[in-house]
């Protein structure tokens, strides 16, 4: 039995001022995800600003309410829940984001601030110690204040906060773009190593191919809202199937300068979330799309491990 | 020609008379038909080197030695005005925030047509029509129209377009782009990288491309500088500089990346973080963190040699006696 599973989750948003009998436009920045998470494993989503990557790591952790959708972990239903099952459930998943300085409230100790979600659960407070020195912060940096500390050292004090309540999955929405490349490195290091030492399983969102590529077991490729293809990692970084996945992989700069990109990317600009395109999302940038592609949206089918979403890769993908 | 940056210093005052040097005797050179990217990490002084080299230091920043030779003279120490009119007709700029970097209640092509206006001299019209050419060649779709649309009508992507439209308008001799392409997608970033190098190709532009992003300078630089704590560490042709990197803190950089060292095993990592540049160790700044650091790196601030600023890498100078403390 898989551990987390969603199933044709969506979540739309308003655009526009709405006028008086008008009828306000809406749109999906998720429109019917379905996936799973492993336990143990890390699940890599991929994708480009306003494919609704970020809508999706906040959907699986119920910060914000799905429009359709079903949620479960372990078989148990988590949208639409009591406000204490709903509590019970929220200890198990917690969220790490990108801006670790505006997570942190500026005019609390580190150590007060790990604790805090253990007084929220009535919890004993020990386990913000442990939590600290999982992450690597020991003795008196708890006692500082997040302007005393890099943004390294801030991050690692978010990733404590995320794990104190003993969780069983983390969200990762880009936990490491904002860091350099040496310390990206060591907070990488650092999550793989909690990974181990603590069985969490992990949805790491990300627009970074090569901490994705590192990182995850598994990688879903989002466009506009909808998983476009979804396959284990080496599968789909050796043999991407689905067009979009090409551009993308070929679009990320690789550091080899031996392996510059021969072809030109003429694939035009990302469409407007607020007014997709009919058919399949990603006809107008397709170099492949035919007209099949401009009037009817692919269903995503599963083939062996992977799934895609187009037209135009046949069974058993050729 | 291009554009020679020697030993290049800047200082920025602070309150109580105390002053801290982002950069720290910086020396390179961008040549015509060239890139050079600028590559470190935040706080190295890579930005400000750019400020200084394009004539944008904030108030409290400024010079304090070296020289920038451009067209045979010193940008640095010629009279102000002469140096900025130079650099308005020569040396554009293109930064990270292309929308915030255009004006908002001005049309994309009059904004175009004020900078060919101001570099070419040209009258009204002909500045108009250069401008809806411009634009087309950075790859907007539909330019006559789009030439009278607003920056909020447009897309992040489109805006860096129209930046980039507006930076070499007039044929800029040196072209410096500051993460120029950081906040864009990859897929537009490409789009971007590409323009650039085609115009620098076709318009013959020295290219300083400043960036943090190691895999960009691979994809399109002709040549490497990477800075460190306000110096240079290492600078080289960008073949030599991923194959075989010479300085500790190169090396560090390279085998940290997602990639360098297979899947799913640790990433190599530099132990410690940047030094705060009001708090710089003597000798060496990257001594503290590096594993080669003798008593001698944390002694003596090596400078450039062929390339390379270690006391590791070519055999130890004969120790002077230091004139700063």
């Amino acid at each position: 039995m898989s551990y987390l599973e969603a199933t044709d989750l969506a979540r739309s948003y308003q655009v526009g001022r709405a006028g008086f009998l008008r009828k306000p436009r809406s749109f999906f920045a998720v429109d019917g995800v379905t996936l799973t998470l492993n336990k143990g494993e890390t699940l890599g989503i991929v994708g480009e600003s306003g494919c609704g990557k970020s809508t999706l790591a906040r959907l699986l952790l119920g910060l914000i309410p799905a429009d359709r959708g079903v949620l479960t972990l372990q078989g148990q239903q988590t949208l639409g829940v009591s406000e204490t099952e709903w509590r019970a459930l929220r200890r198990r998943m917690q969220l790490v984001y990108q801006d670790a300085a505006g997570a942190l409230d500026p005019r609390m100790s580190v150590r007060t601030q790990v604790e805090e979600p253990l007084h929220i659960h009535g919890l004993p407070l020990d386990g913000a110690e442990r939590a600290l020195q999982a992450v690597g912060l020991f003795g008196a940096m708890a006692d500082r204040y997040p302007h005393e500390l890099s943004g390294g050292q801030l991050q690692r004090v978010v990733i404590a906060r995320a794990l104190a309540l003993e969780p069983e999955i983390l969200v990762l929405d880009e936990p490491v773009s904002a860091l350099d490349v040496s310390i990206q490195a060591q907070i990488v290091n650092l999550l793989m190593d909690l990974q181990r030492d603590f069985g969490l399983s992990y949805v790491f969102v990300s627009h970074d191919l090569s901490v994705v590529r590192h990182i995850s077991n598994r990688v879903a490729v989002m466009y506009l809202g909808r998983i476009v293809e979804d396959a284990p990692r080496d599968q789909l970084f050796a043999d991407p199937k689905h067009p979009y996945t090409r551009v993308l992989i070929d679009a990320a700069p690789k550091p080899d300068p031996s392996t510059r990109r021969a072809i030109r990317l003429e694939v035009g600009d990302p469409p407007n979330p607020a007014d997709p395109p009919a058919g399949c999302g990603f006809h107008p940038r397709c170099p492949l799309a035919v007209d099949h592609c401009r009037k009817e949206a692919p269903e995503l089918r599963r083939v062996a491990e992977r799934r895609v979403a187009c037209h135009l890769v046949s069974e058993p993908f050729g | 020609m291009g554009l020679t940056v020697n030993n290049l210093e800047v200082t920025i005052e602070r309150r109580r008379g105390t002053a801290v040097r982002p950069v720290r005797g910086v020396s390179l050179r961008v040549e015509p038909g060239r890139t050079l990217a600028l590559v470190g990490e935040s706080g190295c002084g890579k930005s400000m080197s750019c400020l200084a080299i394009a004539g944008l230091l904030p108030r409290r920043a400024r010079i304090s030695a070296g020289s920038i030779e451009f067209e045979g003279a010193d940008l640095a120490t010629m009279p102000e005005a002469q140096a900025q009119k130079l650099r308005r007709r020569h040396v554009a700029s293109v930064f990270q925030d292309a929308t915030g970097g255009l004006n908002p209640v001005r049309s994309i092509g009059w904004q175009v047509a004020e900078a060919v206006r101001l570099r070419e001299g040209a009258t009204r019209a002909e500045a108009d029509r250069e401008a809806i050419r411009l634009l087309g060649r950075v790859g907007l779709p539909d330019p006559e129209r789009r030439a009278r649309e607003y920056p909020h009508q447009f897309s992040g992507g489109m805006n860096q377009r129209a930046m980039i439209a507006l930076a070499v308008a007039g044929n800029p001799r040196v072209l410096i782009a500051d993460e120029a392409t950081t906040a864009l997608d990859v897929t537009l970033q490409a789009q971007i990288i590409d323009l650039i190098s085609d115009l620098r190709d076709s318009l013959g532009m020295a290219v300083l491309f400043v960036t943090h992003d190691l895999g960009l300078v691979a994809q399109s630089a002709d040549d490497v500088a990477v800075m460190y704590a306000g110096r240079m560490a290492e600078i080289a042709p960008v073949a030599r500089l991923f194959a075989a990197p010479r300085h500790p803190y190169t090396q560090g950089l390279l085998s940290a990346l997602p990639g360098a060292t297979g899947q799913s095993v640790r990433l190599t990592t530099i132990d410690g973080t940047v030094p705060p540049i009001d708090a710089l160790p003597q000798g060496c700044a990257f001594a503290p963190r590096c594993g080669k650091a003798s008593a001698l790196c944390r002694d003596v601030d090596p400078t450039v040699h062929a390339g390379v600023a270690c006391h590791h890498v070519l055999p130890a100078p004969v120790k002077t006696k230091r004139v700063f403390a």
